[in-house]
């Protein structure tokens, strides 16, 4: 649905159409709560089952697509060389940025920072720059002049529930998978080779911090891991805890509305830790496949990563049919086949309050129609002393089909 | 800050208190006449402001109006100069907003919002010192202004910031303490309930000692709660002694 917005001033500014998301109507919301108290998903999922992953990496070094069931998340990290900061002079510098684009759903907005634009942006960089997962003093060239500054841009590709998940995944794997050129200092000299002269060397990366996400529903009584679109539409709230695979938590975020228990959060890390060292297998299983893919000389690249059979047109042969004497066969047809046997209508007993739908059927309630068919002399008496009282009547008639009709006779 | 121990051989830490000591409270109520509550409240050297107006019809976006409840609108801001340097913070930038969002978070769970429907209620708190524990003594003040502006609560909101050194939690860190790399767990706690509204790590902790952390947070809280009712029934004292009943 899109709309025209309104600018500052009250005048329509024309770039600024915005698409809603639909809402979530009730009946899907309490749909979606029941299954949950019966501990069902949508996509059939256990409680704590993580939909099926698969990470891609693109052709440069450093470029990372992960697919969280629907979810496509990509990263891509990138190099150069900048002078440090004042109050740290041999750290190199990391720069997460995410970004929401409509491309992922249609409830995001082009250029504005939304609040889960910033929640994203602020829970990542937590959770990878305050872990110090990655060796900063490394990333020194000459110390208070020139250092790498590493910049990781992650884009949202579609939405599908879980991004803080995904989001995660892609950088610390595009970071694993990232390699800088190779510097030389002459002196005061500092030269950069490209990577046909010297090979690029990569990050040294101490541990892989990786998020899980809970949601929580009927405040906190229900807990499902990965949450898909649907589900995060009708939860409470969310715990987020990133933790590496040597049982260190790295960070933890609570959102949304709700109040835990210590009991939960502990229960939260300890299922957060087995999935964690799944998912650093996956990483570095990922990670070994493309190195090698690459030393064998394949292709790699996001248009390798799309599914290649697909089926886009279908061709058949003409079937032969024998069309030579048509008409004759179906007039026999016809002919020969038996009349329809004749529709005896059942009795009908109707009670109070029930009718047949139709046109110039009875039915109960009340309604005075065009073409009454039982008209007794009785009952148009009836009918006159009905208009002066005000009450209802109970009427029985025999009708000429012989069944009872009970007319609930109510005035307006 | 290499040099600095944070906690000595003897228990002590930078400013001498021992690893479960809070820093001291000090706190006022009523401080603004305009605004329909307000507080003031030190803890050590932390000093902020809060201030709340509400509950009142919907300002700015009427679309954002929920029928059932009251929306909670809070806004974080530091002084220019509430740290070391003097720095001009702009109001967009994603640290504020990451903490006003939390704030928002922290009071839609404790505020009865059901009372109040299609209101808004406006939070509004200001950092005019800063060393350390930012969040928690931002919670502390805004439950003071909220209890000040009359609003109902399901229970006291109250917020603590401790940290791991030496297999030790320490209690309420200071901001030596906090930039010093020391892991550090921000937790606003419902003190009867034992619930948390908001729990909040940083920096690497293994997961066996989250459990004595949790529980040094949820003490700490405890204690800043056991303080906060001491100055809720002075205030109350005193103002009924004013108006003389």
């Amino acid at each position: 649905m899109g709309g025209w917005g309104m600018g500052r001033g009250g005048r329509p500014t024309e770039n600024t159409c915005r698409m809603k998301d639909t809402p979530l109507s009730n009946c899907e919301r309490d749909f979606l709560l029941k299954a949950i108290e019966e501990k069902k998903r949508l996509d059939g999922r256990q409680t704590y089952d993580y939909r099926k992953m698969k990470i891609t990496f693109g052709t440069d070094y450093g470029c990372c697509f992960v697919d969280l069931g629907k979810t496509r998340v990509m990263a891509q990290v990138s190099c150069e060389l900048v002078a440090p900061k004042e109050s740290r002079p041999n750290e190199g510098i990391m720069f997460f940025n995410i970004e929401l684009s409509p491309m992922a759903s249609p409830a995001f907005e082009q250029g504005r920072q939304s609040e889960l634009s910033v929640k994203l942006n602020r829970q990542l960089e937590r959770c990878l720059r305050n872990s110090k997962c990655i060796d900063t003093e490394s990333l020194c060239v000459v110390s208070g002049e020139t250092v790498w500054q590493i910049r990781v841009d992650i884009h949202m590709l579609n939405h599908d529930g879980n991004l803080m998940d995904a989001a995660s995944i892609a950088a610390i794997t595009a970071l694993c998978h990232f390699r800088r050129p190779d510097v030389g200092i002459q002196g005061d000299e500092v030269t950069v080779y490209s990577p046909e002269e010297r090979d690029p060397i990569p990050l040294s990366i101490y541990h892989m911090p990786i998020s899980v996400s809970f949601s929580f529903f009927q405040q906190g009584t229900y807990l499902l891991v990965d949450p898909c679109e649907r589900e995060e539409r009708v939860m409470d709230g969310l715990l987020m805890i990133a933790m590496n695979k040597h049982r260190e938590i790295c960070s933890i975020q609570s959102s949304g509305g709700i109040m835990l228990l210590k009991e939960q959060v502990m229960r939260c890390s300890k299922i957060a830790s087995v999935k964690v060292s799944e998912i650093t297998e996956l990483i570095s299983k990922a990670l070994e496949n493309d190195k090698k893919a690459r030393k064998a000389g394949e292709r790699c690249g996001f248009a390798e990563s799309m599914p290649q059979e697909r089926i886009t047109a279908l061709k058949m042969d003409e079937t032969p049919v024998e069309m030579t004497d048509v008409t004759d066969r179906a007039n026999d047809i016809v002919q020969n086949t038996e009349a329809p046997p004749q529709t005896v209508p059942s009795p009908v007993v109707p009670v109070p309050g029930v009718g047949q739908i139709g046109q110039g059927l009875q039915n109960a309630w009340g309604l005075e129609e065009d073409d009454e068919e039982e008209e007794d002399v009785s009952s148009h008496e009836e009918e006159e002393e009905q208009v002066t009282k005000m009450e209802e009547e109970q009427h029985e008639k025999e009708s000429r089909e012989g069944y009872f009709i009970y007319f609930n006779w109510v005035h307006f | 800050m290499a040099g600095l121990e944070l906690l000595s051989d003897q228990g002590y830490r930078l400013d001498g208190r021992k690893a479960t000591e809070l820093r001291k409270v000090q706190a006022r109520m009523g401080v603004f006449a305009q605004a329909d509550g307000s507080a003031y409240l030190e803890q050590g050297n932390t000093k902020a402001l809060a201030v709340v107006y509400g509950p009142h019809e919907m300002r700015g976006s009427r679309s954002r109006t929920r029928h059932d409840r009251a929306v909670i609108n809070c806004q974080y801001s530091m002084a220019t100069f509430s740290t070391a340097e003097r720095k001009r913070r702009p109001h967009g930038d994603r640290k504020s907003t990451e903490m006003s969002l939390h704030l928002k978070q922290t009071f839609e769970a404790a505020v009865m919002t059901q009372l109040y429907p299609r209101s808004q209620i406006d939070i509004y708190v200001k950092i005019l010192q800063s060393d350390g524990g930012n969040y928690s003594v931002c919670v502390n003040a805004a439950t003071l202004a909220v209890i000040d502006a009359g609003i109902p609560m399901r229970d006291y909101v109250c917020a603590c910031t401790v940290g791991f050194v030496d297999e030790t939690p320490l209690a309420d860190l200071c901001y030596a303490e906090e930039s010093g790399g020391v892991s550090s767990l921000a937790l606003a706690l419902l003190p009867r309930g034992g619930q948390i509204a908001l729990l909040q790590m940083d920096a690497r902790l293994h997961q066996d000692h989250l459990e004595t952390l949790i529980e040094a947070a949820m003490t700490a809280c405890k204690g800043v709660s056991k303080v906060l009712d001491e100055v809720v029934r002075q205030h109350l004292q005193e103002v009924s002694l004013l108006s003389g009943e």
